[in-house]
């Protein structure tokens, strides 16, 4: 066991150290520009060098990277602060991450001429239109219609939870083109332009007050047969290339609060008289947390290894945001603990760390839910991994239309 | 980055598992439970053939000279099986002792021994309830000759000799303690886990031979437990997957209204969450082996990491096991007491789980400090 690079892994971690050093943009280049032309400056300048998407074929924007020189070259990227918040990711980390994936494994080869390298290069944003009043965890029960005009396809309905619809150009989307046969085995998938007429985007308001999320409503809006990836009836195996791809882009996004931040609040501030850390039951806890970050980390560098040996990494890689997301909201709230009564105080002014604990104990009810909820993705490790059986579905078999709904 | 054990160690592995499920199934182990013998004596003397009393014994010593990455391996499976056999109170206890502090003359004594099995070692730190502390310690050193008393002590009414903790003119030091010379008395203890024997030990004026430099007896302890505490780890590891499995298998072929109970979402979130803790110590258990094996200055907290996350992995797996199988986990013919005993004992042996969550944070404090 050692944590070292092998000596081609080093050369290719020198070559981007060397390149991000030259080219990180400063607080001058950046000054003014709102953070989703910040984002597309980077990955531009990234794109012209040949350091975006770099698993991706150079057909389609990329350099054929392998897994393990992604991985160095995010280590090497991630340890700048492009923008405040970082939010080059949140940004694209959708369109590369989850719609890039199941484009090149469902459009055809001129499709993807087109229009991958406008999505590696930043020009386009993409975002997933998935999600339904109707179908949350039960995605394949989505009822958005898509009937078929000549060359073209009509939809109606309304999709829910789309990150970034409000600034996207493109969006993949899964739609119910035949409502008589099994929920599973009427749903077609599509790509869409977003400025096409019909499409009507609302920003959600969250806990928090931000508004990540959308409600996008779809009336009459047109679709050319052509944007269809894979045939129809068969929209949910390609929206499974989709959800693979999600696990890996939806992070645990601890917004700054971890072992180290908690542990030093709790060298700050008292209990009685004492400092809070020099108190067993806060000591007990802390050590608690400890363990599983340092569980994630280690885990991760398990899923390293195997990538460094050309592997997949294995079943360990999967457990991440189950463990993450309960433990930044545990996380958050023991801090706010620490802090008593001023634990209430989110005005930056005034609060400890300018309102880092309030606001990750606000943000992470919502990582417990997206892509795929604590249940969900214990269901998911149970079958995929401990290989148990499903639960019974009662709406098997039974065409969607016939199937009791909540109304 | 290459973090995981080599091809060779995982062959070693896969031996090790070949050669406990031909010889130490659960029936050898219930032998033990339900026997009046402290250890399975056939399983040990095949233990030492493989050379895994030696493993980490220097050549010099008449040891393999292997790293603490192939002892690791093999404590996870002999946790796998609760094998029960004097491994980690010879292993990794009295045989680090000596490694740690021995002389040239005790380690050519007493290595070579541990290694062909010819001998067996205990640890004897303990006095009675409670945690210990340097304070705590009134066994006592005068003149070469011990006395006092000491229980429990894991193996000690099998081992030859013991590594003791007692205090001197120069405050708390270690001694090598023959069992088998005069002053000596010792009797079995019943205990939570018959499948790992234990002993009282009382010393009236028994020769006692220093091991290390006097006055430095609580840290040598702490150095010793620090080492163990990573393969203690790997044991209730490979005990707590054990455990997962018996509740995963029981869970496919168990059916109640119509269906497995391993298609219900409480039994799969039960089993999802002991597989997240699983996994987690095991990564933790791997960083422990990694510093152990290099000697690493993290040793200290990523022993306490290892050894915490074990600790609840252990209990959560051995008891949700039972809660999975219903009345039958409950019955002495279910195997489900085997890790559910187990797992307690190990958890408990070298100091508890509050013990170890406060080792960890100072740990963490002192690196942060220096």
């Amino acid at each position: 066991m050692d944590f070292n690079d092998t000596p081609e892994e080093a050369k290719f971690r020198q070559e981007a150290r060397q390149w991000l050093a030259a080219n990180i943009p400063d607080k001058k280049e950046l000054a003014g520009l709102d953070t989703i032309a910040a984002a597309k400056l980077w990955q531009k300048r990234k794109y012209d060098a040949g350091w975006a998407c770099i698993t991706w074929p150079e057909a389609h924007g990329g350099r054929g990277a392998t897994p393990i020189e992604k991985v160095i070259w995010e280590q090497e990227e991630g340890k700048y602060n492009i923008t405040e918040d970082n939010i080059t990711e949140d940004v694209f980390s959708i369109g590369h991450g989850m719609c890039a994936p199941t484009m090149m494994a469902w459009a055809t080869e001129e499709q993807n001429s087109k229009y991958l390298p406008r999505l590696a290069s930043g020009e386009d944003i993409w975002c997933q239109l998935f999600s339904e009043p109707a179908g949350g965890s039960d995605l394949a029960a989505l009822r958005t219609r898509a009937e078929k005009d000549g060359d073209e396809w009509v939809i109606n309905g309304q999709k829910i939870w789309t990150t970034g619809a409000h600034y996207s150009d493109y969006a993949i989307l899964v739609l119910r083109t035949d409502p008589t046969v099994p929920k599973h085995q009427g749903l077609t998938y599509f790509f869409i332009d977003m400025k096409s007429p019909g499409i009507e985007v609302k920003p959600i308001r969250q806990i928090s007050g931000g508004a990540n999320f959308n409600e996008v409503y779809l009336t009459d809006v047109r679709v050319s047969d052509s944007q269809r990836l894979g045939a129809v009836g068969q929209g949910w195996q390609v929206a499974i290339t989709t959800l693979m791809n999600e696990r890996a882009s939806i992070g645990s996004g601890g917004g700054g609060v971890n072992f180290d931040r908690v542990f030093e609040l709790a060298g700050k501030v008292n209990i009685g008289d004492k400092p809070a850390l020099e108190d067993s039951g806060v000591r007990r806890k802390l050590a608690d947390w400890y363990i599983q970050e340092a569980g994630l980390k280690y885990n991760g560098y398990r899923s390293l290894s195997a990538l460094s040996r050309g592997e997949t990494p294995g079943p360990e890689s999967s457990i991440g945001k189950l463990v993450g997301a309960p433990k930044l909201q545990d996380m958050s709230s023991f801090a706010l603990d620490l802090l008593d009564s001023s634990g209430a105080i989110l005005d930056h002014e005034f609060s400890e760390d300018a309102g880092k604990y309030q606001n990750a104990f606000l943000n992470s009810p919502g990582l417990r839910i997206a892509g795929g909820t604590d249940e969900i993705m214990a269901n998911i490790i149970a079958e995929r991994v401990l290989g148990m059986p499903q639960d019974v579905r009662v709406d098997k078999g039974i065409p969607f239309n016939e199937i009791p709904t909540s109304g | 980055m290459n973090f995981e054990f080599s091809e060779d160690q995982n062959l070693l592995r896969e031996q090790a598992k070949g050669f406990l499920s031909d010889n130490c199934s659960t029936k050898v182990v219930r032998k033990i439970l339900e026997g009046d013998e402290s250890f399975d004596q056939d399983l040990w003397r095949q233990i030492v053939e493989m050379g895994w009393t030696a493993a980490v014994i220097p050549e010099e010593f008449d040891g393999l000279g292997l790293s603490y990455l192939e002892l690791s391996v093999i404590a996870e499976e002999l946790g796998r099986v609760y094998a029960p056999v004097p491994f980690s109170s010879s292993v990794y206890l009295a045989t680090e002792s000596l490694l740690a502090a021995g002389s040239k003359e005790q380690k050519n004594n007493w290595l070579p021994k541990l290694a062909n099995g010819s001998v067996i070692g205990c640890f004897a730190a303990v006095e009675g309830s409670g945690q210990i502390s340097p304070s705590t310690i009134s066994t006592t050193v005068q003149d070469g000759v011990i006395s006092g008393a000491k229980i429990p002590v894991a193996d000690g009414d099998v081992a030859d000799f013991a590594i003791v903790i007692a205090r001197d003119d120069k405050g708390v030091s270690a001694y090598l303690v023959s069992l088998t010379g005069s002053g000596v008395s010792r009797q079995t203890v019943e205990t939570l886990d018959p499948t790992r024997s234990h002993a009282r030990i009382d010393f009236s004026e028994a020769s006692a031979e220093l091991l290390g430099e006097a006055g430095q007896g609580w840290a040598l302890l702490d150095k010793v437990y620090n080492r163990a505490a990573i393969l203690f780890a790997w044991e209730q590891l490979g005990c707590a997957d054990a455990a997962l499995e018996m509740a995963r298998e029981y869970s496919m072929g168990r059916f109640a209204f119509g269906r497995p109970i391993a298609s219900y979402q409480a039994i799969k979130h039960k089993l999802v969450n002991i597989y997240v803790k699983n996994s987690l110590a095991r990564s933790n258990c791997y960083y422990g082996s990694w510093a152990l094996s290099t000697d690493a200055p993290e040793l200290p907290i990523a022993a306490a990491a290892a050894r915490v996350a074990a600790i609840q992995a252990g209990y959560l797996a051995s008891k949700e096991n039972i809660q999975t199988h219903g009345g039958m986990g409950f019955t002495w013919e279910f195997d489900c007491q085997l890790p559910y005993r187990r797992s307690k004992l190990l958890s408990i042996n070298i100091g508890s789980e509050a013990v170890w969550q406060e080792k960890l944070i100072s740990a963490i404090e002192s690196e942060r400090a220096a």
